[in-house]
């Protein structure tokens, strides 16, 4: 057994696992992060997907070891603490990006990484950069209006904060 | 209008709503049957003991070596088990079997303190076989006459002296794949055992009143010793209708054995190997046409690939023989059907039921016999089209028929296809090796259980003493929507906001012997049995409100959360609570059966469905000379659902149907292995998603455009809707039939197309490849290159 230190959603914890133990199975069996899913258990579907260190990655094919010391984000450290829902979760449940929900936490990790390295994607990059996530159900077409309805939002709010920073409430008189 | 359709105003059904669960999903909370076990004590895990062979007798069990791996704590073998050895409801599928019949098949199942204890434990095991003769085809099925369960026969008039008397006749054969259902979840159970000896199984099933019989039967005791609850599905698709019952056998004698709670969990290629699929098909076909290209007769034979046991395989072949008209008027015609028995996985329920390989086999005669009558396949498709009042071969009499038209004609002009076929038509005289297609095809599916009994549901509505409403139905949620459906549908009969309803998870200790959720008729049966406990509820709460409004009980009316009576009113929860002190029944358990519906299963005759589901699509692909590699460019549909009942949710299951039936008709390619290697014959080859081609983002059309058609009220189904689940995926026929088209544009006209099924990039180059030798007739073809049996005009 290692002992392993990793932030999970923004609190730090340990673990103790098998030198060959998956990343994903550490987080749903160990640290209890089961909204994490395990879809196809050789890195084709992307069910799996989190954020390893700000970058999105397939769980099933990361050792536990490997995140020694890093941080993970899952799609359960999304929404605000307070409950309020990050713009690509908004997204995905008023678009319809989503029917029986198992590939729903990953597709959601894999665009929030894809919209931080491109916050303005053409529809075009928003098929090629999801391709390794896989979908049974919606056949894509809301997947595809959500992350393009998120990219939307988040740059619209991203514009609202750039331009109350650059005229502070009040001062316009 | 009828009672069960009208909409009151106002209704809460017919708004576009995103999934109940959605926020859920989203925030990775929605609990999946496999998610419970983390948060389970002292749960034992499970592994399969699997078979390498095809077909052979088990002649040794010697499961001692497995204790000595720490952690094992119980083998479970045939011995073990109290009841019925058998996890189907045929007594054909031993649970622990002394013959395995498929690579993979469980001969028995370890338990251990972890899974790699179980997974070490199962590796010990010795088990000895002796290998006997296997069939892995169905060409092999055919030679060998190796069938199972009943032959059926469609059959009206006459059809060999009509064909005889038919100005064109041909003649045919297609062999075409099955399909893996990949619900991105696999299978699942957590079994618990109460206080007093009562099962509880968590189960990712789509029939959990089977699930508990078959556990009952497995444990030898009542069914009232079990109960079996589904949470929520990560997908169905059918593949859990049947195949669910074993794997929870497995995880209750597990648990009543040792007292411990049990999971069985199958990896992926544990799920690919052991659970059934959409059942592959061959068909040899004779059809008649007359001089104006109208069908005049059919005789045909289809064998349907039913793997090891007889499963679903016979009401699937049934509703096969019920679709092969598909939309089409045929008036003498045979069809006749039977079961293959291979050792391959028992094949089983997949969206559609044996419904899409039936229309397979017609769609597939006319793509390929258009070239030879010399009329265009969207002509002779719509020539042929049933018009109101002639009955299918079957004897069910079609109506709303002029809603296929409208939907074929929406199509046409919205697509704008005519334009574009002009279009087309310069693009392939202009390009040599690139050239494409553009194929408009129809669905008309009956939508009802082809078995009569199983056409009811159930329902159990509780409304509490503070207004609010709990309700409880026998359909199971797989992410079709159905849930969501039902809290409209609970919403609207009772007259109180969404926010009012809630939905507790499916339980056969709350609604028994319910009917699986398949068929598409989720929505219509459960629905009905919702609506009807809340209208019962409702008949007892109108004279409490009558009386304490002083007004005539027919004036009183359920509304947005208030009960009104011409200028008064009074809140829902006042009167709830009113009607509690006057000591008024507030819960009600509802009932639906369909009503109007037959079958006579001996002679395939009656009618069978309670209505058809119309749909239309035009898909234009272009296809690379070269390769075969093939783009989809644009699809348009346009889809029955009759009066949504929640709009959202239909568009979805109508894209993702026809992504589905993409998938099985262009790029999902099971393989088995057919050599004679014993160490590797019957194999999936195709075990994993690297090597099982799913549609993906990258296949996606670039357009798709998707309507509901309009002015779509149904008269006998609950607020007027239609069933949606499985009619898309036949929409799907547009994109091969495209691709059928755009191969024969590499080649001289007329020149007939003969297209595999599915048609990957390969198979589409041996089809464009064979269209341009059609120029260059002298050349003697390959033999290895020809297909078997070519369209002759005889
Ligand atoms: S489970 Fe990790 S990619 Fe499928
Ligand atoms: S919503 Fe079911 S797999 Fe995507």
């Amino acid at each position: 057994m290692v002992s392993i230190r990793l932030t999970v959603d923004n609190v730090e914890r340990t673990a103790e696992v098998e030198p060959r133990t998956l990343l994903v199975h550490a987080l749903r069996e160990q640290l209890g992060k089961v909204g994490t899913v395990v879809g196809c258990d050789t890195s084709n579907c992307g069910a799996c997907t989190v954020l390893l260190d700000g970058e999105s990655v397939k769980s099933c094919s990361v050792l536990a070891v490997q995140a020694d010391g890093s941080t993970v984000d899952t799609v359960q450290g999304l929404a605000q603490p307070d409950g309020t829902l990050h713009p690509i979760q908004q997204a995905f449940h008023e678009h319809h990006g989503l029917q029986c929900g198992y590939c729903t936490p990953g597709m959601l990790m894999r665009a929030v990484c894809l919209l931080s390295e491109n916050p303005t994607p053409t529809e075009e990059e928003v098929r090629h950069g999801m391709e390794g996530n896989m979908c049974r159900c919606t056949g894509y077409q809301g997947i595809v209006d959500a992350v393009m309805a998120a990219s939307q939002a988040m740059s619209d709010s991203y514009g609202a904060n750039q331009s109350s920073i650059a005229e502070p409430a009040g001062v316009a008189s | 209008m009828s009672h069960l359709s009208a909409r009151p105003e106002n209704p809460v059904v017919g708004e576009a709503l995103p999934h109940e669960s959605a926020v859920l999903h989203v925030t990775g909370r929605a609990l999946y049957t496999d998610d419970l076990h983390p948060r389970t004590k002292d749960v034992l895990h499970a592994w399969p003991v699997q078979s390498p062979h095809a077909h052979a007798r088990v002649t040794q069990l010697e499961v001692c070596a497995a204790y000595e791996i720490p952690g094992v704590v119980r083998v479970l073998t045939a011995g073990d088990v109290p009841g019925v050895n058998d996890s189907g409801t045929k007594n054909d599928e031993p649970l622990f079997p002394d013959e395995v019949c498929f690579v993979g098949q469980a001969v028995c199942w370890v338990l251990g303190e972890t899974l790699e204890a179980a997974r070490l434990g199962a590796a010990e095991v010795r088990v000895d076989y002796e290998p006997l003769r296997s069939i892995v085809t169905i060409a092999d099925a055919i030679k060998a006459d190796s069938y199972q369960g009943a032959t059926r026969t469609v059959r009206r008039g006459n059809a060999m002296s009509a064909l005889a008397r038919a100005a064109h006749t041909f003649t045919g054969e297609i062999t075409f794949a099955g399909q893996e259902h990949f619900y991105l979840e696999t299978h699942a159970s957590l079994a618990t055992v109460g206080d007093d000896g009562r099962v509880f199984v968590q189960s990712s099933t789509q029939h959990p009143t089977e699930t508990q019989e078959i556990v009952a039967h497995v444990l030898g005791v009542g069914a009232h010793e079990v109960t079996v609850q589904c949470l929520r599905m990560g997908g169905g698709f059918g593949g859990k209708e049947e195949q669910p019952h074993g794997f929870a056998a497995v995880a209750a004698l597990g648990a009543t054995l040792t007292g411990r709670p049990v999971r069985v969990r199958l990896n992926r290629t544990q799920d690919l190997t052991m659970t059934g699929k959409r059942h592959g098909f061959h068909a040899a076909w004779r059809v008649g046409f007359d001089h104006d290209g109208h069908l005049v007769a059919l005789q045909t034979t289809l064998t349907s690939d039913g793997g090891w046991s007889l499963d679903l395989s016979e009401p699937v072949l049934a509703r096969a023989l019920c679709h092969v008209d598909n939309a089409y008027w045929i008036p003498d015609v045979e069809i006749v059907g039977r079961v293959a028995r291979t050792h391959k996985t028992s094949q089983t329920a997949f969206r559609g039921f044996g419904g899409p390989q039936g229309m397979l086999v017609t769609e597939d005669i006319i793509g390929r016999c258009a070239p030879l009558l010399g009329i265009e396949p969207h002509e002779l498709r719509r020539r042929n089209f049933y018009t109101d009042g002639q009955t299918t071969p079957y004897g069910q009499v079609v109506h709303q028929t002029e809603r296929l038209v409208r939907a074929w004609d929406q199509v046409t002009s919205t697509a704008e296809l005519e334009r574009r076929r002009g279009a087309l038509a310069g693009f392939n005289a202009a390009h040599e090796h690139v050239k494409r297609g553009l194929a408009i095809t129809p669905v008309k599916f009956g939508i009802s259980f082809n078995f009569t009994a199983m056409n009811q549901g159930g329902a159990l509505v509780h409304v509490y003493r503070d207004g609010t409403v709990l309700i409880n139905h026998g359909g199971t949620e797989m992410g079709q929507g159905l849930h969501t459906k039902m809290l409209q549908v609970a919403a609207t009969a009772l007259g109180v906001p969404l926010s009012r309803v809630r939905l507790a998870p499916t339980r056969t200790d709350k609604v028994p012997n319910t009917s699986a959720t398949a068929a598409s008729a989720g929505a219509d049966l459960n629905g009905g049995a919702i609506k009807d406990a809340c209208e019962q509820i409702l008949a007892r709460l109108r004279p409490v409100a009558a009386e304490r409004m002083e007004v005539p009980v027919e004036d009183v009316r359920f509304e947005g959360g208030e009960v009104r009576a011409g200028e008064r009113s009074m809140p829902w929860a006042e009167l709830v609570h009113t009607a509690y002190l006057s000591r008024v029944q507030l819960f009600a358990a509802g009932y639906y059966r369909t009503e109007g519906i037959h079958w006579d299963p001996e002679i395939m005759h009656g009618t069978p469905f309670k209505y058809f589901a119309y749909g239309v699509a035009a898909a234009e692909v272009e296809v690379d000379g070269f390769t075969g590699a093939y783009r989809t460019r644009r699809v348009d549909i346009v889809h029955d659902v009759g009066d949504s009942l929640s709009p959202l949710v239909d568009i979805g299951q109508i894209e993702g149907g026809f992504v589905q039936g993409a998938g099985w008709l262009t790029l999902e390619d099971l393989r088995w292995d057919e050599s004679d290697d014993p160490e590797r014959r019957g194999r999936l080859t195709t075990q994993s998603a690297s090597t099982y081609k799913l549609p993906s983002l990258s296949e996606m059309p670039e357009e798709l455009n998707v309507a509901l058609l309009e002015r779509a009220h149904e008269e006998g189904v609950v607020y007027g809707s239609k069933a949606v689940g499985e009619p898309p995926l036949m929409l799907a026929f547009s994109v091969r039939e495209a691709l059928r088209q755009a191969c024969a544009a590499f080649g001289p006209t007329g020149h007939s197309v003969v297209l595999d099924s599915p048609a990957t990039p390969e198979a589409v180059f041996w089809a464009l490849d064979e269209a341009r030798r059609a120029y260059r007739p002298a050349v003697p073809e390959p033999t290895e290159l020809g297909h078997p049996v070519q369209v002759t005009q005889v």
